[in-house]
């Protein structure tokens, strides 16, 4: 048990202006190696360029930097996303040699900035590359286990696992009294199905029950993969609830994008003037459009200059701009295709991005055919913000990319939490698994491992052991015995 | 009235059934001086239920039972009459051997290695107490007064302890198949502090074979090649005889339902808890009341006999109603019955009273095994006789007890379920309590136990070399067929003649043998004559492990994992009541289990994750606070 790294965010989730995830295990100073680059002014020039070919150079980069990482310094660098390129967060890091850090063991500290999203993406990159996610009061538990803490501490130790177990337990029982709870269970069930037939096929091979099929078989798990991948998918829809969908507007100076704020707020808080450059800071906005909150960041006009507060506030702009769910460009109906535009459809290639051709009520000189061969998945929304034309329109499509087709507020189900995420990640990989093994064709006893481990894992949601279950069921259901 | 001192042994075994055989033998085996004692000496290995050995996971038994050096495995061998492999459309891991057994053949060849056998005696005698002192046992007495003392005793009471039989409303103490129950004991033990509840089972009835119409019935027959239970015989002969498949139907139903008031099952007679598993057909017609029909097997009961088993039809319903509903099967409708179906009733222990050695927890030297710790079957019982008499023999030549892990064999697994998570009805292995059932195979079973056992003095030098070469001989092999290739025009051919895809590359012969379509035999004609001569056993273990290695491999990880927490060890003497931060629930059943390592806590219902944290943390306390002294 030991052995395993584990990892988890250290600080309270919330204001705090800084945030810490904290790695510990054999495995901390890998998984650090591995999603971390030193500030690097070649490397930020890169920021939003996810192309192969870089990511090679990246991750090339980060091995010959490997050496570099020293016990108890603390480094400043990037966080990247080691699968997709995705620059992550600005960081400090610290890397503390076991036995001479809380646990005894290997630890990484990473200080980001206190955002719960970029707590939450780093945690998860970390735990995509190879740490669980931590148990409550485990890093102390560790550390006392390891020989850190002093004797008389641990009875505070105890009261540590006692108290939060109890309180996760109250906790997870008053996120769980709804609908994922109960969809968890209905996906137990199906897989309950599974499990009693194939138990009973394999052990009552000379009962006159009902052999079980591999056709039957590929349907039921197909029918909770996809019940699992439904789940997975409402996970973004359920973060983005709890903590607010986060979007940011970018454009040329003087598009409109500080009207569009005031239009969505319905309240003059932007300076909006017709010269260039005039909005100086990122302006954050908390809002809610159709029930669902918002975070928008009206982002400085992203160009080259030499004034310095203007210079900031860019700054900001790409950093609101990276964290962002959602990216709102807007371009002027009534001019031409630029440079500073084309620079920008660069940069959201890939991103979750919605068009906006602003000023309709001018004539049209915009080569809409252009943007529509640059970005071909990106939506192209036609309105005329001063005019108040297409911001319903502009609502509508909001509230779909936040709801998917899949999942609707009120009915669907959210999971929110971090690791019933990873758990359900896992439960899906084992259903796949066994899938893949139905298909060909393997025996019953090999594919039972991997359908009773998604059952196992979905049971640690909903804080119901395996115990007997399945061998209950298989009396109750069939008319087994001499 | 005094006791008359007849004699003092080093183990005695109480009962002769299928568990008190493989405890005196492995304790006779084991060098100790051993008294097995029965009420009546034909009941030396009696099958009073079905006569079959094996299936699944108890043919896992058997062949564990026959690697450590029991006897069970090679006395089927001399007395099965029709063997059938099971499972045989599934994985390895599931096969399962089953055995169809000539019952009195059965009893008369165990009787004979048992007379033949040195350092043991048999007895015919009701023990009617055991001795106890300042909490250990030395001796026990018996009906007639005599007394023999002993270093350890072993308590296989099977379905005689304070046996009751129900046929309809008729209830009378008896132990099984008309045999003489032992009362007086039963009263002792409780006086002694053992706690006894109530279990049940039952049996149908049997009828003469010329009284059956085999027209209206399937035969079942009998695999083709007999393979042998075991690991030490290769050949053992055909199948002697035929089994038979018939069902029940409407009218063996509403006879059944009719008459459910007479039954001793439903008229609440009957207080113990029967098996789920090994239900009496009354029990199935009501809780499956929309099952039209349930199949029963007819199965001879040996070769010198006509009296058949009717599979599947167990009952406590009286003599008339099972005439009559008996008589309504197709098949049977000119039935004579010899022997009534009944239910049986007896005493038991909680297996939670016990150590994972098999010690009763609060009366030393007193070992328990079978039925008495609440288990049902004949592998189940033998597998436990076995392990009681392997650790009576280490507990009084002051060796550590030999415990199997769930990892290691299904009586790991068996005695871990009972000790550990106790159960609540007669307990019957199945190969999904397994966890590691990848690993636990049939096939292997030598290969996992047999080296444990020859260490602690019980398996054979001529088991313990057999074994050797069967390793050596798979390993060597294993090697030649992952050295041995071939181009594709080589083996292209042949790959179709099997019904697989060609190869472009070379190609080993593991490799080919790694797809389900070729197996070992096959790729003779393609092999040359490097190739060496291998037994049955032998060929079984190479494909297997050729076969299912990347499974084995994960399966073995798990293992490795579990390992590291059954290697935390706790203190028997451990009190629960003292450690802060347990919960309530936690104390109690940590206190009545005493689990010996944390593997083991974390099994207990009632343990949770967290007092499985408190418990590593307190560990720790107790490791620091003595490394200070």
């Amino acid at each position: 048990m030991r052995d395993e790294t584990i990892a988890a965010i250290a600080t309270s989730l919330g204001e705090g202006g800084i945030g810490i995830v904290r790695i510990s295990g054999d495995e901390a100073l890998n998984i650090l190696e591995k999603i971390f680059d030193y500030f690097n002014k070649d490397l930020k020039n890169k920021t939003v360029d996810k192309s192969v070919d870089k990511l090679d150079n990246l991750s090339k980069d980060s091995m010959s930097r490997k050496a570099e990482i020293q016990a108890n310094k603390l480094i400043y660098g990037h966080i990247y996303d080691n699968f997709t390129g995705e620059l992550i967060d600005e960081v400090m890091a610290v890397y503390m040699k076991g036995p001479h850090s809380y646990t005894a063991e290997d630890v990484v500290e990473i200080q980001c900035h206190g955002s719960i999203v970029s707590l939450k993406k780093i945690l998860s990159l970390v735990l995509k590359n190879g740490a669980r996610l931590a148990e409550n009061g485990e890093f102390t538990k560790r550390a006392f286990l390891n020989g850190r803490l002093d004797l008389s501490q641990a009875e505070a130790v105890i009261d540590l696992i006692r108290a939060k177990s109890d309180r996760t337990f109250t906790v997870a029982l008053g996120q769980l009294e709804g609908k994922l709870s109960k969809k968890i269970k209905d996906i137990r069930g199906k897989l309950v199905d599974i499990l009693v037939n194939i138990t009973v096929n394999i052990d009552y091979p000379d009962e006159d029950i009902e052999e079980i099929t591999y056709d039957k078989l590929l349907k039921d798990l197909e029918a909770v993969k996809f019940s699992i991948d439904s789940l997975r998918e409402s996970f973004q829809t359920g973060r983005i609830l709890k903590e607010g969908l986060r979007v940011s507007i970018i454009g040329k100076p003087n598009v409109g994008k500080s009207s569009l704020m005031n239009a969505l707020l319905k309240e003059e808080r932007a300076i909006v003037t017709d010269i260039p450059g005039t909005t100086r800071d990122t302006i954050e906005e908390s809002l809610s459009v159709r029930g669902i909150p918002i975070i928008i960041t009206d982002t400085a006009g992203i160009r080259e200059t030499d004034d310095v507060i203007e210079k900031i506030g860019i700054e900001k702009s790409k950093e609101a701009f990276n964290s962002a769910d959602l990216i709102i460009f807007i371009l002027d109906n009534s001019k031409t295709l630029e440079e500073a535009d084309f620079d920008i459809i660069e940069k959201i290639q890939g991103r979750n991005a919605l068009v906006l051709v602003n000023k309709t009520d001018l004539e049209r000189v915009i080569d809409l055919k252009e943007i529509e061969k640059r970005l071909p998945k990106a939506e192209i929304l036609e309105v005329a913000i001063s005019k108040e034309v297409g911001i319903k329109e502009l609502e509508e499509k909001i509230e779909a990319l936040v709801y998917g087709c899949k999942v609707k507020a009120g009915e669907g189900l959210m999971v929110t939490n971090v690791r019933h995420k990873e758990i359900l990640d896992l439960a899906g990989e084992a259903v796949a698994d066994s899938l893949v093994m139905v298909q060909s064709g393997e025996a019953l006893e090999f594919l039972e491992i991997d359908v009773n481990r998604a059952y196992e894992l979905l049971g640690s949601i909903v804080g119901e052991t395996v115990e007997g279950d399945i061998i209950d069921q298989v009396f109750a259901r069939f008319c087994l015995g001499k | 009235m005094e006791h008359i001192f007849m004699g003092e042994y080093d183990i005695i075994v109480i009962g002769a059934g299928h568990a008190g055989c493989e405890a005196a033998l492995a304790s006779s085996r084991m060098g100790n001086k051993t008294l097995m004692l029965s009420i009546n000496l034909e009941a030396i290995a009696m099958m009073p239920c079905n006569p079959s050995i094996g299936g699944t996971g108890k043919g896992h038994l058997v062949r564990e039972i026959d690697a450590l050096g029991g006897e069970m495995g090679k006395n089927i061998d001399k007395s099965f009459i029709q063997v059938k492999m099971l499972n045989t459309a599934k994985g390895p891991a599931v096969h399962s051997l089953r055995a169809q057994a000539d019952k009195n053949k059965y009893h008369l060849e165990m009787k004979k290695t048992i007379e033949a056998q040195p350092n043991l005696d048999m007895l015919q005698a009701e023990v009617v107490d055991i001795l106890v002192e300042n909490g250990k046992a030395y001796g026990v007495v018996t009906k007639t007064h005599t007394m023999y003392k002993a270093k350890a005793i072993i308590l296989a009471t099977g379905t005689f302890l304070r046996g009751k039989i129900f046929i309809g409303s008729s209830a009378y103490y008896s132990g099984p198949n008309g045999l003489a129950p032992s009362m007086e004991l039963a009263e002792n033990l409780s006086e002694k502090g053992m706690k006894l509840r109530r279990f049940k089972t039952g049996t149908p009835a049997r009828c003469l074979a010329q009284s059956l119409d085999y027209s209206k019935m399937t035969p079942q027959r009998g695999d083709e090649k007999v393979i042998p239970f075991s690991f030490m015989n290769e050949e053992i002969g055909e199948n002697k005889a035929l089994c038979w498949l018939t069902y029940t139907n409407d009218e063996t139903h509403r006879v059944i339902r009719e008459n459910f008031h007479r039954s001793a099952l439903f008229g609440g007679q009957i207080e113990g808890i029967g098996p789920r598993y090994c239900p009496s057909i009354e029990d199935k017609v009501n809780r499956f009341s929309d099952k039209e029909r349930h199949q029963l097997f007819i199965e001879p009961e040996g070769l010198d006999t006509d009296e058949m088993y009717i599979q599947g039809m167990s009952s406590s319903l009286p003599e008339d109603v099972q005439h009559a509903f008996y008589k309504t099967i197709e098949g049977l409708e000119n039935i004579r019955i010899v022997r009534p179906a009944y239910a049986i009733e007896y005493d038991c222990i909680d297996p939670q009273d016990l150590k994972l050695s098999l010690e009763y927890r609060t009366i030393e030297n007193l070992f328990c095994a079978g039925q008495f710790n609440g288990s049902s079957g004949y592998e189940e019982a033998a597998a436990q006789g076995l392990m009681a008499g392997i650790n009576a023999s280490l507990k009084i030549s002051g060796q550590n007890p030999f415990i199997l892990g769930r990892n290691e064999a299904y009586i790991g697994v068996l005695i871990d379920d009972l000790v550990t998570k106790g159960t609540n009805e007669p307990y019957r292995i199945m190969t999904s309590r397994a966890e590691y059932r990848l690993i636990l195979r049939q096939d292997n079973a030598d290969l996992r136990l047999t080296e444990k056992s020859y260490k602690i003095g019980l398996a054979s030098e001529e088991r313990y070399a057999k074994f050797i070469e069967k390793k050596e001989a798979v390993e060597k092999e294993l090697i030649r067929l992952s050295e041995k290739t071939f181009a594709p025009k080589e083996v292209n051919e042949f790959l179709e003649n099997c019904g697989t895809s060609p190869v472009e590359g070379r190609i080993s012969l593991a490799d080919l043998l790694k797809r389900p379509q070729v197996t070992y035999a096959d790729t003779r004609v393609i092999d040359d004559d490097t190739r060496p001569y291998l037994d049955y056993h032998q060929i079984t273990q190479l494909e297997v492990q050729i076969k299912y290695e990347g499974y084995i491999e994960k399966q073995l990880k798990q293992v490795e994992r579990q390992k590291k927490l059954e290697d935390k060890k706790l203190r028997e003497d451990l009190e629960y009541d003292l450690i802060d931060g347990l919960r309530l629930e936690a104390i109690q059943k940590l206190n009545q289990v005493k689990p010996l390592s944390i593997g083991q806590a974390s099994r207990i219902s009632g343990v949770s994750p967290a007092d499985i944290n408190v418990l590593l943390v307190y560990l720790e306390k107790k490791r620091r606070e003595n490394s200070k002294i």
